[in-house]
Parts: structure tokens; C-alpha cells; sequence
């Protein structure tokens, strides 16, 4: 069980902001952590893994306390015994990255674990490089076995897949929930990417403002955004075609174009640029595979 | 010609140099982490030497280590130390005087490194020792390099403070500088174009090293 409550001001580049979080999630969870840029989700990471001290509250994992402001205890970064994997997955370029996974041991620890996680993360191949030689995806795959080495209980991930292109990521996701699961980890992770969450997290904390407003199971929150009997979403008008008595609007969705039947007096109010909401009711939608 | 000037003066380079590096990268590291409100006092007095007199440094040092002063006979008791007209006093002043040349590229380089180097190294459990020693200076090799090279030719170059505090004792405290100065004094032309050559042609050798450094030319020989 982790505990936190803690406050914390924080300056940043948008001036003060106080952060307050009161949370307790159960060990072996995977918890995914959204919101807007600014919010604190990176701040509550490093608030948990000793980065960041909190200026009042409390910490504890698995009943033994991390921090407490009243007693002045702050157990150190260095014994928190964190897997953690920074934005920009700060691997050392002075190490190769078996090098990086090596420094990562700790004493006496033998290098079966290593291999072990050459093997998961499939870095076979890619030993003797050094990581600077490497694609993000890769970057990203010896950050995360060197978070794992120590055998941690508990796994942050800032962000780990933003950098990465659509098919990276996908692997890389499940990446993470194997060894989630194969570690038997307690997985915190920040993302932006709504698929993610509903493919990865049993739980969901929403932040603004340096609060979590809202926690739960991901599709319970996010149904109540956009997931209903209808679809919905948002584009962007490329083109109106005026034709007759209707007019056709080119709508960017995503990376799709769709043409939307429009009555001539609904798109007099529409221009190109504007940015639209497409939606209908959807009864009988068709559900087919990708492969 | 005697070659006993260069010989003193490269012996005076390399333990300067040797003792500013063990001085520096714990210095430097602190500057580069501290959030001491005193931060811009310790940076001030470390580049003092870049703008003050050698004159001005030796004479306060000549004035401080005299055996006739409280500090100086302290030294002298305590420790046995003359660090007036000997080469250890030389090497202390040197280190003073060469102090912003080690410390300066040294503090940059890891002030550059992200920091989330550091924080990834504690996270891994490791000490702030491990941590410097093996992920932040291997990450500034260059940053290193210049330091030891620029160190090493200052304290080359030095010629105020050694005439302050050193005097010219030959074998002990005159190094190519004052041998250089004294050979003109008594019109020995040859012979300080003798030594002049040579300082012109290692310090030329030892810049032309940094600049090749920092641009990367060697980097493909230690790989």
C-alpha cells in the first residue's frame, strides 16, 4: 500500500503553484497518471521517489515510512530502491549499455538478472553500443531494464513513450506490462494518450493544478468523456464544398479525412481552420481487426 | 645551456597541476550544486587571479609566510615549512594563482550535464562519490582535459609571483621565466632567446592540444 499526503509549493515558469495530493493505492496496481502540462503529474513522481522533499505531509510504502515532515524522517533517494525512468531516460554516455545495466547492480548481485533482462527487453544485439548509437524506442528499452535490475517493487515511468512513433509505442507497451506483471511491480506512469491508459492501467488519476481531481477505473472516467452510444470527435475543417442545396465539409480527424454532408445554412457559419465537432449515432458500427 | 630552469619549471607545472586537479573536482562539484547565498563570494575570490597583479597575489603571500610573521612561524613550527624562496612555497602559489583555470572548466561542465544524470545514479542506489567519479567526470573528459592543460600552462607562464616569493635560487625556485628575466639583466641575449624559444614553442604545442581537444580531433584515439 502506498500512502502519500503531502503539500508542496513549487515555482515554475507559470509562476507558484501549491501542490496537494492525497493518495493510497494498493501494491501491484498499474496506475496511469493524465493531465494537462503543468499539472505535477512528473512533480508527484519525483515527490514519491525522494527527488523532489515535500515542504509538509507524509509518505509510506508497504507500512514503512518514507517521509514524515513532523519527525523529520526522509528516507534517502539512494534506499527507496525506485525503478524510475526520467523523460529523457537519462542513460550515461560514458557507459555502454550493458555498462549502464552493469552500474545499475548492486553489490554482489550476480549478472544472471542482467541476462535475464537483455533477454525480456530483447537488448541482445545492442550490448556493446553505447546509448547515444541508439533509436528512442531502444533508448527507451535499456531505461526501463535498468530501472528493473535492482529488482524494485515499485516502477515510475515519466512519460516513457511520447518520443516514440505509433508502432514503437505499441510494443513498447506491452513491453512494460510484461514485466509489470513478471516482476510483480507497482507501476505508476504518466501519459498523455488515452488508448494507453485504457490498454495498460487498472487505475486512473486525473490531476490539475497540482491536485488529483478525479481517480478511478480508466474506462469508468473516461466513459463519461467519450465514450457513449454515439461517436464523437474533434477535427479540423480542411475544405467546404458548396453543392447545390448542401455543401461538403472536408474534416480532418486525426491523420483521416471525412467528408460530412452539411445543409448550406449550418455551414455558413463554418470556415477552413475552424475546429469542429463531428459526432453521430452509431447503432450499428462495424468492428473489424487490424492486424 | 642549463637545462636546470625548464626542468624546474616543468617539475613546478606538473605538481601544481596533479594537486589543483585533487583540489578542484570537489570544489568545483560543490560550486556547480550549492544554493548558498555565498556562492558569488567563493566564485569572486577563485578568479581573483585572473584580473589581480601577480605582483599583488605574491606580495601578500611573501608577506604572510615570512617567518617573522604569527602565520609564517606557525608553519615553520608546526610543519617545518618555509614556503618563502623554496619550491614549496612556489607550488602553493601556483595553485592559488592557477585556482580559476582548473576550477572554471571543471564547475561548466558539470553545471552543463542534465541533471537527471545525477538523479538517475541515486536512484540506482549509488553514493554521490559513485556517482561523480563514475557518471559525472567520465562525462566531462574535455572539460577535464582543458583544465589540466590550461593549469599546466599558466603555471608555465607565471612570473610575478615567483619573483615575489621565490626569489632565484637556482635548482629550487628559478624556473624559465626568471631565468629568462636574469639572463637579459646581464645581456645574455642567446641564452634567454634560448629559453624564451623553448616556452614559445610548449606553450604553443600545449594550446594547440586544447583547441584539438575541444574540437574533437583526438576523440576517434581513446574510444
Amino acid at each position: 500500500m502506498i500512502d502519500m499526503s503531502i503539500h508542496k509549493a513549487l515555482h515554475s515558469n507559470a509562476g507558484r503553484m501549491n501542490l496537494n495530493v492525497d493518495l493510497s493505492l494498493d501494491m501491484g496496481t498499474f496506475t496511469v497518471i493524465q493531465g494537462k502540462s503543468g499539472a505535477g503529474k512528473t512533480s508527484l513522481l519525483r515527490l514519491l521517489a525522494g527527488l523532489l522533499p515535500p515542504d509538509i505531509g507524509k509518505i509510506s510504502v508497504n507500512n514503512t515510512l518514507w517521509f514524515d515532515s513532523d519527525t523529520k524522517a526522509n528516507l534517502s533517494i539512494q534506499k527507496r530502491k525506485i525503478g524510475y525512468v526520467s523523460q529523457d531516460y537519462a542513460l550515461f554516455p560514458n557507459m555502454t549499455v550493458w555498462g549502464n545495466l552493469q552500474f545499475a547492480q548492486e553489490k554482489n548481485q550476480d549478472s544472471s538478472a542482467l541476462n535475464e533482462l537483455i533477454e525480456v527487453m530483447e537488448l541482445g544485439d545492442l550490448k556493446n553500443i553505447k546509448p547515444q548509437l541508439l533509436s528512442g524506442g531502444q533508448q527507451q528499452r535499456v531505461a526501463l531494464a535498468r530501472a528493473l535490475v535492482q529488482k524494485p517493487k515499485l516502477l515510475l515511468l515519466d512519460e516513457p513513450l511520447s518520443a516514440l512513433d505509433a508502432e514503437t509505442r505499441r510494443k513498447l507497451q506491452s513491453h512494460i506490462l510484461k514485466v509489470h506483471q513478471a516482476f510483480d511491480l507497482t507501476t505508476l506512469m504518466v501519459t498523455h494518450d488515452t488508448a494507453e491508459t485504457i490498454k495498460m492501467a487498472d487505475h486512473m488519476l486525473i490531476m490539475a493544478h497540482g491536485r488529483i481531481i478525479d481517480q478511478g477505473k480508466p474506462t469508468d472516467l473516461l466513459s463519461n468523456q467519450s465514450v457513449s452510444g454515439k461517436f464523437q470527435f474533434t477535427g479540423e475543417i480542411v475544405a467546404i464544398q458548396p453543392e447545390g442545396v448542401i455543401s461538403i465539409v472536408s474534416v480532418l480527424i486525426g491523420k483521416d479525412l471525412v467528408r460530412v454532408i452539411s445543409e448550406l445554412n449550418e455551414s455558413e457559419g463554418l470556415s477552413v481552420g475552424d475546429k469542429v465537432l463531428v459526432a453521430s449515432k452509431a447503432f450499428n458500427p462495424i468492428l473489424k481487426k487490424l492486424e | 645551456m642549463d637545462w636546470q630552469p625548464i626542468i624546474l619549471t616543468l617539475k613546478l607545472a606538473t605538481v601544481t597541476t596533479i594537486l589543483l586537479l585533487i583540489i578542484s573536482i570537489p570544489l568545483a562539484n560543490w560550486l556547480a550544486n550549492t544554493k548558498t547565498k555565498l556562492k558569488p563570494l567563493f566564485e569572486a575570490l577563485i578568479s581573483m587571479p585572473l584580473v589581480l597583479p601577480p605582483t599583488v597575489l605574491g606580495f601578500y603571500l611573501l608577506i604572510a609566510f615570512s617567518p617573522n610573521n604569527t602565520f609564517g612561524e606557525w608553519l615553520d613550527q608546526w610543519f617545518g615549512l618555509r614556503l618563502i624562496f623554496s619550491f614549496e612555497g612556489l607550488v602553493f602559489a601556483s595553485i592559488i594563482y592557477s585556482l580559476p583555470f582548473m576550477v572554471h572548466p571543471i564547475q561548466a561542465g558539470l553545471s552543463n550535464l542534465p541533471k537527471s544524470l545525477s538523479e538517475a545514479s541515486y536512484v540506482l542506489g549509488k553514493t554521490k562519490f559513485q556517482t561523480l567519479t563514475k557518471v559525472l567526470l567520465p562525462n566531462i573528459r574535455p572539460a577535464l582535459i582543458t583544465g589540466i592543460i590550461l593549469s599546466f600552462a599558466h603555471t608555465m607562464g607565471e612570473f610575478g609571483v615567483v619573483l615575489m616569493i621565490g626569489g632565484n635560487i637556482p635548482g629550487q625556485t628559478k624556473v624559465a621565466s626568471i631565468a629568462i628575466y636574469d639572463e637579459v639583466e646581464s645581456l645574455n641575449y642567446g641564452l634567454a632567446n634560448n629559453y624564451s624559444f623553448i616556452l614559445l614553442g610548449f606553450t604553443f604545442a600545449i594550446l594547440l592540444t586544447v583547441y584539438l581537444v575541444n574540437n574533437g580531433s583526438f576523440r576517434r584515439f581513446w574510444k
